[in-house]
């Protein structure tokens, strides 16, 4: 596994305990460490050299904050450096006063595009737009169907032209969009090499005939180096205005984020992070900064958590919380609401140092599988009072969990311990209103 | 569907255009094998995605040769690095079972690199070649990826076993299995739904849907991973983890026809063992060809 950037400093300043200012050897040998790191994150490699160079003018020399070592010190610059790069604020979507707005989504074979406009037009829904989906990819066999299939499911509706003229669909769907009062178009397109001049030409093309408000262009987040090549062809042919930069649930450190950024001055919008139709999100530069140099994206997790913390469930929870009879049935509530917010190793990729966990300080995943199994092995009965569960229960509820009556009895074990919190907090907290996340006692 | 093909191979041919006028940046620079013609090299190594590391140690190596052995200009040092490159990703043990009756092959890898297309243009080239061949449609989860399937089967003329959306990959995979050993059928390619290694719970159902295969299958189960030439250094983590879940046996490289060089696939050649079979050049049916260690090595290096 890639190192994270602080690990790799934390070793080259090792040998320094001086403060005072960074000299131009240890900044040489910080350099090369950040150029190694950000390589390894597939960041191109002249963004990498120019990026390098601009850093290492202003580490040289620079003083050393009292509160840090010199290889923080180091990473401060890089970050801030490497956040600025990525755009600083958030970009937005650029839309327009005109009925219908039109966004037109373009990219490679295979970067998830017609994913995307579900995504997007279901996440501008919510925001209170009326969206209509285009189909435009007539070239890649059932293409057209996929999107239809995608807007039965959203219940937003969905253009498909006839014939294989791409540009005159488009245009079409447009009109389409006045005819139904929809007040957004999204236009899903073929995918397309970008030496490939027909197929670009007809992008172009497309982009002439709608006058879309956006153009964004859809990158996968594994790209590799050839990233840069991809994105200038296609902001030169269609000039598109920001990037939808997809599969950023894997654990790519998707460098190509920043390379693009960098060549073409596009800001990244948003992040496809799953395969649901509301896995989509508002990007954040600061946080990609950190997950290229591998150090953990608080923020994110923060969100995340939020966004899987059912209110109900919470308001529930704490209600019991407070009579002090937080049953097993909570607990496994709480459980589905972490499970909810993605595999824990998701999870723990974003909080800072926690790659630094030895090998077998590894999370137990499982453990969590094997958690919910048992509780839902055991009757409604049990859930409430599992004092009642005897050793012929714990063999049961074991057998029917596929798992051992050790794990069982490690299971209640937790539980005991967690619902003893549970009464703690209950009795201290009184009527203080509490929300956030509230799981005790969780089996790791 | 032929204006399609039509604007495909112009494409193509452009492509190829395009790639010669790129190539021999190394080679246009001169012969002279100075310090500026190393540091060009290792970054179009790293340009191809080889990764850093490698690269390092590949140009430390090739530096000791030049020396050693004397090599006269940048084109010998080329030479012997590209020779290099192919005799690492030439595996002479490499068994196409692609090509052996009978023969059931599972088509795996991360959403969108190629699986439902490089089925579909294995389907063709087996049935071309007057073998049965069958297809199996385990993708049940992604909107309209049986219609997707179904396009290529029509296309090679062969049958295909499909289900609803939202059934058990497995069940299908199970009847694609027994309707093949039925059958007779020389070639059962089961194509599958795209996931990220990342995923516990799709990886965990793969290895279910391989497990039941290797069990009712009594031809020779192998595993195909299809593979992005565009796609960096997560390339070799996507590998491992599905090596690890289902067993690997062979890379299936698509999306060549690109700028891509696809260096992290002898990234993966090289740690796991697995070899490349086949290339991905393109959309249409017949961009499908037999993988060539030389040939990808010298374009790797820029001597295609
Ligand atoms: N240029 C080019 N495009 C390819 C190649 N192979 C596949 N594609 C294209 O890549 C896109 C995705 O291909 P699919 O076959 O649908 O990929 P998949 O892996 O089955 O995708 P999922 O099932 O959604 O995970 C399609 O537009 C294909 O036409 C290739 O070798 N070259
Ligand atoms: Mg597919």
């Amino acid at each position: 596994m890639f190192q994270n950037l602080t690990d790799r400093l934390q070793s080259v300043f090792s040998k320094l305990t001086g403060r005072g200012k960074l000299s131009e050897a240890d900044v040489d040998a910080a350099m090369r460490e950040v150029r190694m790191a950000l390589l390894e994150a597939d960041v191109n490699f002249k963004v990498v050299k120019e990026f390098v160079a601009k850093v290492r003018e202003r580490a040289v020399g620079a003083d050393v904050m009292q509160s840090l070592t010199p290889g923080q010190m180091v990473v401060k610059i890089v970050l801030e450096e490497l956040t600025a790069l990525m755009g600083g604020n958030e970009a937005r979507l650029a839309l327009s006063g005109r009925v219908p707005n039109v966004i037109m989504l373009v990219g490679l074979q295979g970067a998830g595009k017609t994913t995307a406009v579900a995504k997007l037009a279901n996440l501008l829904r919510k925001q209170g737009k009326r969206p209509l989906m285009v189909a435009c990819d007539v070239y890649r066999p059932a293409a057209i169907d996929q999107l239809e299939a995608l807007g039965r499911e959203l219940d937003i509706p969905v253009y498909r032209g006839e014939g294989t003229d791409a540009v005159a669909i488009a245009r079409e769907g447009v009109k389409n969009a006045v005819d139904r009062l929809r007040d957004l178009v999204i236009i899903d397109t073929a995918g397309r090499l970008h030496v490939d001049e027909e197929m670009m030409d007809e992008a172009a093309q497309i982009k002439t005939a709608v006058r879309p408000e956006q153009v964004l262009m859809v990158v996968d987040a594994m790209t590799g180096q050839d990233a840069v090549n991809a994105a200038s062809a296609f902001a030169e042919r269609v000039d598109f205005d920001g990037v939808i930069i997809s599969k950023l649930d894997g654990d790519a450190r998707g460098g190509a984020a920043l390379s693009i950024r960098a060549v073409t001055g596009k800001p990244v919008l948003f992040a496809s992070v799953g395969e649901k139709t509301d896995n989509l999100e508002v990007f954040r530069p600061d946080g990609m900064a950190r997950r290229i140099l591998g150090m953990g994206d608080v923020v994110s997790l923060i969100e995340k958590a939020q966004e899987a913390f059912d209110e109900t469930t919470a308001a529930d929870a704490e209600e019991r919380l407070r009579a002090g009879s937080f049953t097993l049935d909570d607990f496994l509530g709480q459980l589905r609401q972490l499970k909810k917010m993605g595999s824990i190793k998701d999870i723990m990729a974003m909080i800072p140092g926690a790659n630094k966990l030895p090998k077998d300080a590894e999370i137990d995943e499982h453990a969590l599988v094997r958690t919910e199994a048992i509780i839902q092995s055991m009757t409604a009965r049990e859930r409430v009072k599992p004092s009642v569960i005897n050793g012929s229960r714990r063999e049961r509820i074991a057998a029917g969990a596929g798992v051992t009556v050790y794990d069982v009895n490690q299971m209640l074990k937790q539980f005991a311990q967690a619902q003893k919190m549970v009464k703690q907090m209950g009795s201290q907290q009184g009527k203080r209103k509490r929300r956030g996340m509230g799981m005790p006692g969780m089996p790791f | 569907m032929s204006a399609w093909l039509d604007r495909l191979t112009q494409g193509l041919s452009r492509t190829r255009e395009q790639l010669s006028g790129q190539l021999n940046v190394l080679l246009g620079r001169g012969p002279d094998v100075d310090e500026a013609f190393w540091t060009d090299l290792e970054d179009a190594l790293i340009g191809a995605d080889m990764g850093v590391v490698a690269v390092n140690e590949m140009v430390e190596r090739l530096r000791d040769a030049a020396k050693r052995q004397a090599l006269p200009d940048a084109r010998a040092v080329l030479e012997h690095l590209a020779a290099e490159i192919a005799a690492e990703l030439r595996r002479p043990d490499t068994e196409d079972f692609i090509a052996a009756s009978p023969s059931t092959v599972l088509v795996v890898g991360i959403n969108g690199t190629g699986k439902t297309t490089t089925v579909g243009k294995l389907a063709k080239a087996a049935a071309d070649e007057g073998r049965t061949v069958l297809i199996g449609s385990a993708d049940t989860f992604r909107a309209a990826a049986v219609e997707q399937l179904h396009i290529w089967a029509d296309r090679a003329g062969v049958p295909i076993v499909e289900s609803e959306r939202g059934t058990d990959p497995a069940s299908v995979a199970f009847d694609a299995v027994k309707r093949a050993a039925l059958t007779g059928t020389d070639l059962l390619l089961v194509d599958t739904a795209g996931r990220l290694h990342t995923s516990r719970d799709l990886m965990a159902e793969l290895s279910k849907v391989k497990r039941i295969v290797e069990r009712e299958s009594a031809a020779p189960v192998h595993t195909l991973l299809v593979m992005d030439a565009t796609t960096g250094q997560n390339g070799l983590t996507q590998a491992r983890e599905f090596n690890s879940a289902v067993g690997v046996d062979a890379i299936a490289l698509t999306k060549l026809d690109g700028t891509a060089k696809g260096g992290i696939a002898v990234a993966v050649v090289r740690e796991l063992g697995i070899p490349i079979l086949r290339i991905g050049v393109g959309e249409g049916a017949d961009d499908l060809k037999p993988f060539d260690p030389e040939e990808f090595a010298a374009a790797l290096v820029g001597l295609g």
